[in-house]
């Protein structure tokens, strides 16, 4: 018989072979779905994790998914290593897109140099100002900040409905909604001919380097840190609990936000109904498979924006569901909660010579 | 009664990662027997203690009871056999009445038949309890009559007792050695897992010393005296803490309060009333007082922990704190030593550079720009580790995987080492073994004595009369006057400390 023992300090190891072997296993229970279906799974695994890294346009398009998803969830990773739990960043995302993308249609004969970098501002602080929300309401009526943040989602998403089915329409349109398209001062430049992949990629590769050093070295960093594992020794240690909500609630919007201006102004080029797959949701299981460690949360971008890609092939391919891309989804996340405990606790077989250390 | 013993333990053998908690310990306790388990924190009595009421399983080894061998599983198999125990931490529903909690713990009884089972074994052996008050109201005293009334309506025949003493009054430890005592007269054994060696000589028939895990001795505690116990107990000679008069001095004030008000943000806390006080550098100033009687607030106001005070003033070396933070007041020279060890006064999963950091951090100029110079704390805790004596794997281990004494010890160094003027300390050896607790004493007198003011609130009367120079009490929010503390005797202060609530047992804290 098998004996879970905990361990005296934690296991880096188990903390970083967990995602591992959480994917690895959800490529197996994949394999097996696959089987059910009546598919050859070598074949339709292939598909889904393999493929899309084989060819230029798949890894553009990866490099594309990846973006807001690892943007979005390095942000969140600083709220929820305080036990912020802001579950709104589509939201910010969306108000990001709206603040930034606005200015775009406003002056969309532009062709000033600063359009570029003001919609990236302005989407940044468009992000953060929908995650002050939650945060003004946090402290000052302890308001559950999960619910205040997850319901504004909706309310984005209809003010982006609304924005452009009425005043930001394209009047040269047909009526279909959707504003015009931004002018090229506000668009981000393409990096590879025939490719989707663009400036914002670039940008986005910064922010892991960044989130980084400021968790390792700096005194705000061991504040997120300290505050997250134990409130009380915090406020002994002199941190305010207030300041850390604001600052890794604004964090977190701010990154959405720009996330959501980037995707408006490089990918799209124009605001549309629908302009997130659920990036902000995701973004969410990315942060807890990168362990919220940012290069952690960058290789989790890139995983999941593979099976996004490779779920698009497998529906073309394959004729598989696009269901399919949010069960893995769903799979990683429950074996990565499992694998977890073993970070905590190492499994002990009952000899009694084991025990020695 | 036989010669065969109630209870015995043969070669006793438990690790759990990274330690050997017990190996080869024997134990016999015989029936009618006040039999004492003896060792400093660490030494594995209360992993003993544990797999006797089958809280834990031994690796090794054989327990017999009434001459036959026994496999205890878990707790309610123990309870059947006869053995009831009463742990350190109380294990009760303080929104419930003591008949509630009481109740919970049994099999299935008609109420008014349990009141009055309650009523007679509470009288029978002294124990002093109204089974219609609510826990939350009860000092801890009564708490653990009730955890003992528990016990006793199961009819044991063998009971524990993990370090009783060390939230009671004098006076209600008299009252506790009696009712142990009347106990015994019965032919109950009891194993009394303690550290404190003055009671066991005058409690015990027999004490079992542990150290590291094993079975060093076997005495009779009255043959002996508190000294020679100490030194089986830590294994080396001690050398006595004279009680140092130090000259204070009266020209730097290091902490000085006046009227202060504070409203508590604890559940069930204590609010402050008119607390007044003063010490002055080169003087220790002990706060005595039961736990729950505003302890936590006066920490969380001196420390600025808790926000600026509803009234009254707060100095630190002659500066105003009271709007003050807990960052402006560790760099105007005072440090801070709450209670709570784990998650107050350091991070479990942080690692000791890590904790070293957090209250050092300003002090020792840690950070210059928001950027941390980490090899400069991890070389601080270096220095906390060795000045100080902490056992751990290295400065890079987690402040969870040291023991209780070792983690105390590195938090009081992390502390002195920043060279404060001012130290406020709360329980500086609670649940610290006696090797440690020496220790500590030893900084806080030596800190004293270079000049600063040292504020001590201890639960620890043996504590406070061997390092104080003036005695304060705390008692329902109010500080008693301080007396110095030649002027005082243990029985004065243990009256005052329970004084509020003897006279005024029913008065419910009227909200201001």
């Amino acid at each position: 018989m098998f004996r879970l023992e905990p361990r005296s300090t934690r296991s880096y190891t188990a903390a970083w072979a967990s995602p591992v072997l959480a994917l690895v296993l959800t490529a197996v229970t994949g394999g097996v779905i696959f089987m059910a279906m009546g598919k050859d799974p070598g074949a339709a695994l292939y598909l889904y994790f393999v493929e899309p890294l084989t060819t230029g346009s798949g890894l553009s398009e990866v490099a594309v998914k990846a973006g807001p998803l690892v943007l979005i969830g390095i942000g969140l990773s600083f709220g929820f290593r305080a036990g912020v739990w802001n579950i709104g960043a589509e939201g910010q995302y969306i108000a990001g897109a709206i603040a930034g993308g606005g200015l775009a249609v406003y002056w969309h004969q532009s062709e000033s140099a600063l359009l570029l970098p003001a919609m990236l501002l302005l989407g940044t602080i468009g992000g953060m100002t929908c995650a002050a929300i939650p945060a003004l309401l946090k402290t000052r009526f302890n308001a559950n900040e999960i619910l205040v943040s997850l319901m504004l989602v909706y309310v984005a998403e209809l003010l982006l409905v609304h924005l452009v089915q009425g005043p930001w329409r394209n009047p040269q349109g047909w009526g279909f909604p959707g504003t015009r398209m931004f002018p090229d001062a506000g668009t981000l430049p393409l990096l590879l001919r025939g490719q989707r992949l663009h400036l914002g990629s670039v940008i986005v590769l910064a922010a892991p380097f960044i989130a980084w050093f400021v968790l390792a070295r700096t005194r705000f960093g061991f504040r997120i840190k300290v505050f997250g594992q134990a409130p009380l020794a915090a406020r002994h240690s002199g941190v305010s609990s207030g300041r850390i909500v604001w600052q890794t609630l604004l964090i977190g919007g701010g990154l959405a936000g720009l996330a959501g201006v980037i995707e408006a102004a490089g990918t799209i080029g124009q605001l549309m109904p629908k302009i997130s797959p659920g990036y902000g949701f995701t973004a969410i299981i990315v942060a807890f498979l990168g362990r919220l460690h940012p290069l952690g949360v960058l290789l989790a971008g890139i995983a999941i924006a593979v099976t996004y890609i490779g779920g698009e092939g497998a529906q073309i391919s394959a004729g598989l569901p696009k269901a399919v891309t949010g069960l893995f989804q769903g799979i990683i996340l429950f074996y990565l909660l499992a694998f977890d405990l073993f970070t905590r606790y190492r499994i002990v077989l009952p000899t009694r010579d084991t025990i020695q250390e | 009664m036989t010669d065969q013993p109630l209870l015995s333990l043969k070669g006793i053998r438990k690790t759990f990662p990274g330690c050997v908690a017990n190996d080869a310990v024997d134990l016999d306790v015989a029936a009618g027997e006040i039999h004492a388990l003896l060792g400093e924190n660490g030494a594995g009595k209360s992993t003993l203690v544990k797999i006797i009421y089958g809280v834990l399983r031994p690796d090794d080894g054989e327990i017999r009871w009434q001459g036959a061998t026994a496999r205890i599983h878990n707790p309610a198999q123990a309870r059947q056999l006869g053995i009831g125990m009463v742990f350190q931490h109380f294990s009760l529903f303080e929104a419930m009445t003591v008949l509630e909690n009481i109740a919970l713990a049994l099999p299935r009884e008609d109420t008014s038949v349990l009141r009055k089972r309650l009523r007679d074994t509470a009288d029978a052996y002294g124990l002093d309890l109204n089974p219609e008050r609510h826990v939350y109201d009860l000092s801890m005293g009564e708490r653990q009559r009730i955890e003992i009334v528990r016990c006793l309506l199961q009819d044991p025949k063998l009971l524990i007792l993990d370090e009783p003493t060390s939230v009671l009054t004098p006076q209600e430890v008299d009252a506790l050695f009696a009712t142990l005592r009347s106990l015994a007269a019965e032919g109950r054994s009891i194993l009394y897992i303690s550290h404190k060696l003055e009671e066991v000589r005058t409690l015990c028939d027999k004490a079992t010393i542990l150290r590291a895990g094993r079975r060093v001795d076997d005495c009779i505690p009255a043959s002996e005296t508190a000294r020679s116990l100490a030194e089986k107990m830590i294994g080396r000679r001690l050398e006595p803490i004279a009680h140092q008069a130090i000259a204070k001095n009266d020209s730097v004030t290091g902490i000085s309060v006046s009227g202060l008000e504070v409203q508590s943000d604890q559940p069930h806390g204590v609010d402050l009333k008119d607390i007044n006080l003063e010490v002055h550098g080169g003087e220790i100033l002990g706060i005595a007082g039961i736990a729950g009687n505003g302890q936590v607030e006066i920490m969380g106001a001196l420390s600025g922990e808790t926000g600026a005070p509803r009234a009254g003033q707060i100095r630190i070396l002659d500066t105003d704190v009271t709007h003050l933070g807990p960052v402006e007041r560790r760099l105007l020279g005072a440090v801070f030593v709450p209670e709570e060890r784990i998650g107050h006064a350091a991070v479990a999963d942080l690692t000791l550079v890590d904790n070293s950091y957090l209250t050092a951090a300003g002090r020792m100029k840690f950070s210059s720009h928001g950027l941390i110079n980490w090899s400069s704390v991890s070389e601080f805790a270096q220095t906390v580790v060795r000045d100080f004596d902490v056992r751990t794997t290295g400065v890079d281990a987690l402040a969870s995987s040291l023991s209780g004494g070792n983690l105390q010890k590195f938090i009081v160094g992390r502390e002195i080492l920043q060279e404060p003027q001012v130290l406020v300390v709360s329980q500086p050896t609670w649940g610290v073994d006696a090797g440690a607790a020496a220790a500590i004493h030893e900084q806080i007198q030596k800190l004293a004595k270079a000049g600063a003011a040292v504020l001590m609130i201890s639960q620890d009367l043996d504590e406070i009369f061997l390092l104080s120079q003036r005695i304060a009490v705390i008692s329902q929010g109010t500080l008693s006057a301080a007396t110095p503390v030649g002027d005082a005797t243990p029985e004065d202060i243990g009256l005052l400390m329970g004084a509020r609530h003897t006279q005024e047992p029913e008065n419910p804290r009227v909200p201001a």
